[in-house]
């Protein structure tokens, strides 16, 4: 049987029989099937959703009030009381570290939302204008690079008020020049395609071009990054905390849990203040990076190493 | 190749610029400016400000004083004086240049000393035992925080186990002991080797993963070369080229690792000069010190771009 004439048999296929022959699965399905196969990811996946659940029903979970100290009850050492001992001030180390998930993992998703429409903007804005604007644009954020983000970070923390919102907003403002390297790349290798071509002919807004059909195609890398941003992010946070920049105390993060034991003295006799934050924060980074690389095996096999 | 040179150093140019004019505007919107030191005087109240402010150039449109300021900076290296005790910025930070030196120094060298065979190895020997391990050490490298592995360390080897000096950069201050110098280096240059190491490691594997599947190295294998010959001789030369980069890309993360292992082993260096500056609200040393950094951070990208043209000679010279 020769093949049908496109141009002679204009009926429609019918549409039932089309989806019976090839199940199509839609593009979520597909990520979740080659992201299961990646030990390590789904590994990274429960440990972080563990950790959510911690931050959701901490309440229900600390044995004690995390903003309560018992000043004659402080250095405890672990027991069935207090089962990660007590801090310098007479504060329950498992309730605050509890507590303190909800701060530090709010933080990280909180300042990667923002981060993610700052880059996704400046990167969608600097790709599809190319020319002088990028170039302008693209050193800005060479620039921003070149400094060490870390004492940037400390900079505008320091002339802000500390809290968890100028910790957000500080990590918001300083974390989104990778994000709009990489959309800036996507954007201009996809804007020469046909498609956009034929979308400019017919007349669409700039805007709508960028935001409607080119950047759902760079959705890929835009996630990998987002999800990468957040360990980030939660790791920038425990530093400023840590420091005295972030987090303020009674409010507690898993960075300025630490802070007491940067005293010789308490970490020497008290080593349960350091270890039980400083695990969480690991715990933290390290499962989001496993899923982190795991969608990126998962979304773009190319990419896989 | 010169002309690439030229050319890449022209890149740098407006880079610095606009560091400069970043600083600038940082340091504009931090409170407190010059004058303030003359109210920690007595008979403060008799200072006429206005008079001083004049003369300071404080009273002039900001593009002016922007000007002014770089013009002092690129022509005297003039970064400012110090709130706290009215020394030049630039003289705070030169003296503490060496002992940031050489804690960054120590830490490269360590973490290529073992990044290097570790990748290779992981790569020739992909997914076997080792290969787990070196990506498992890679992973948790990545994650963990400079400060806590420093607090760590801090703890297990020099208060429990008592090998190594607590902090500080020497004990003997009489004459130059270098035993001395080298324990109290091994500590803090390890931790900050420990956490650039992983990201080297890991890009190490996977470049050399890259060049063992390409075709030359299929040729070099038919030739019936021994398999040593074949990844120390063939492979190891290009797998080793990207590491250059890494080199230029890592030097942001190293100078914040720096800080905190220079501010929990109390090392006398740039990092804790920023950090003490930072509780003192010293500003002026705050973004002397950053600005200092930052064009380090430029110069040793340039330095590693330059050299990357220079030893591998497919680079393109005549695009970007």
């Amino acid at each position: 049987m020769s093949l049908s004439n496109p141009v002679i048999n204009q009926e429609k296929p019918n549409q039932k029989h089309v989806e019976k022959e090839y199940k199509i699965e839609n593009r979520f399905l597909v990520t979740w099937r080659r992201f299961k196969k990646n030990k390590a990811a789904v590994v990274g996946l429960i440990i972080f959703s563990f950790l959510l659940l911690i931050a959701i029903f901490a309440p229900w979970l600390a044995p004690h009030d995390p903003f309560v100290y018992e000043l004659e009850d402080s250095y405890l050492p672990p027991s069935w009381d207090h089962p990660f001992g007590t801090d310098d001030k007479g504060g329950d180390v498992l309730s605050r570290t509890l507590y303190a998930a909800r701060v530090s993992l709010t933080i990280g998703l909180v300042a990667m939302v923002i981060t993610v429409a700052i880059g996704v903007t400046y990167g969608a804005i600097a790709g599809y204008f190319g020319g002088a604007i990028d170039n302008i644009m693209m050193r800005i954020v060479d620039a921003i690079n070149s400094i060490p983000s870390l004492f940037l970070l400390l900079i505008i923390a320091s002339i802000m008020v500390p809290s968890v919102w100028t910790t957000i907003f500080v990590l918001s403002i300083t974390g989104w020049t990778g994000m709009s390297r990489i959309v800036r790349g996507e954007i201009l290798s996809l804007k020469r395609r046909d498609y956009v071509e034929a979308a400019r002919a017919s007349g669409e807004k700039k805007s709508s071009i960028i935001f409607y059909h080119v950047l759902p195609n760079a959705i890929a890398p835009i996630t990998v990054l987002a999800t990468l941003d957040i360990a980030g992010n939660i790791l920038a946070e425990a530093g400023l905390s840590f420091l005295g920049l972030g987090v303020q105390v009674p409010t507690p993060s898993w960075g300025n849990m630490l802070t007491a034991a940067q005293d010789l003295t308490t970490l020497l006799s008290y080593p349960w203040i350091a270890i039980y934050p400083g695990v969480c924060i690991i715990l933290a980074a390290l499962s989001i990076n496993l899923i982190g690389d795991g969608l990126r095996d998962a979304l773009d096999p190319r990419m896989k190493q | 190749m010169t002309s690439y040179i030229i050319r890449r150093v022209l890149q740098a140019i407006p880079l610095l610029f606009i560091i400069s004019i970043i600083s600038f505007v940082l340091m504009t919107a931090a409170p407190g400016d010059p004058t303030d030191i003359y109210f920690m005087v007595e008979d403060a109240g008799s200072v006429d400000i206005s008079y001083i402010k004049e003369y300071l150039g404080l009273d002039q449109p900001y593009y002016i004083q922007y000007l002014k300021w770089l013009k002092a900076l690129v022509l005297d290296g003039n970064l400012g004086f110090s709130f706290q005790d009215n020394r030049p910025v630039m003289e705070k930070i030169v003296e503490r240049i060496p002992a940031t030196l050489t804690l960054m120094g120590t830490g490269i060298l360590i973490s290529f000393i073992f990044a290097i065979p570790m990748g290779i190895y992981a790569a020739v020997k992909r997914n076997s035992w080792f290969d787990y391990l070196t990506m498992g050490y890679v992973n948790l490298g990545l994650a963990v925080p400079s400060f806590w592995i420093a607090l760590m360390a801090l703890l297990v080897f020099s208060l429990k186990l008592d090998l190594f000096p607590a902090g500080g950069m020497r004990e003997n201050y009489d004459q130059f002991d270098l035993l001395d110098r080298l324990r109290h280096l091994i500590l803090p240059a390890c931790v900050l080797a420990f956490g650039i190491m992983a990201s080297k490691t890991r890009y190490m594997r996977s470049s050399m993963l890259e060049v063992i599947r390409q075709d030359y190295i299929r040729t070099a294998r038919a030739k019936g070369l021994s398999e040593r010959k074949v990844i120390f001789k063939h492979a190891l030369r290009n797998a080793l080229l990207p590491i250059i980069t890494i080199l230029g890309f890592q030097l942001p993360n190293m100078f914040a690792g720096s800080l905190f292992i220079e501010n929990i082993f109390a090392w006398p260096g740039l990092g804790r000069l920023a950090y003490e500056a930072i509780f003192l609200r010293d500003y002026q040393t705050i973004l002397g010190t950053t600005m200092f950094v930052s064009v380090m951070v430029v110069i040793g990208n340039l330095i590693a771009d330059v050299l990357y043209a220079v030893v591998d000679p497919r680079i393109q010279y005549g695009k970007n």
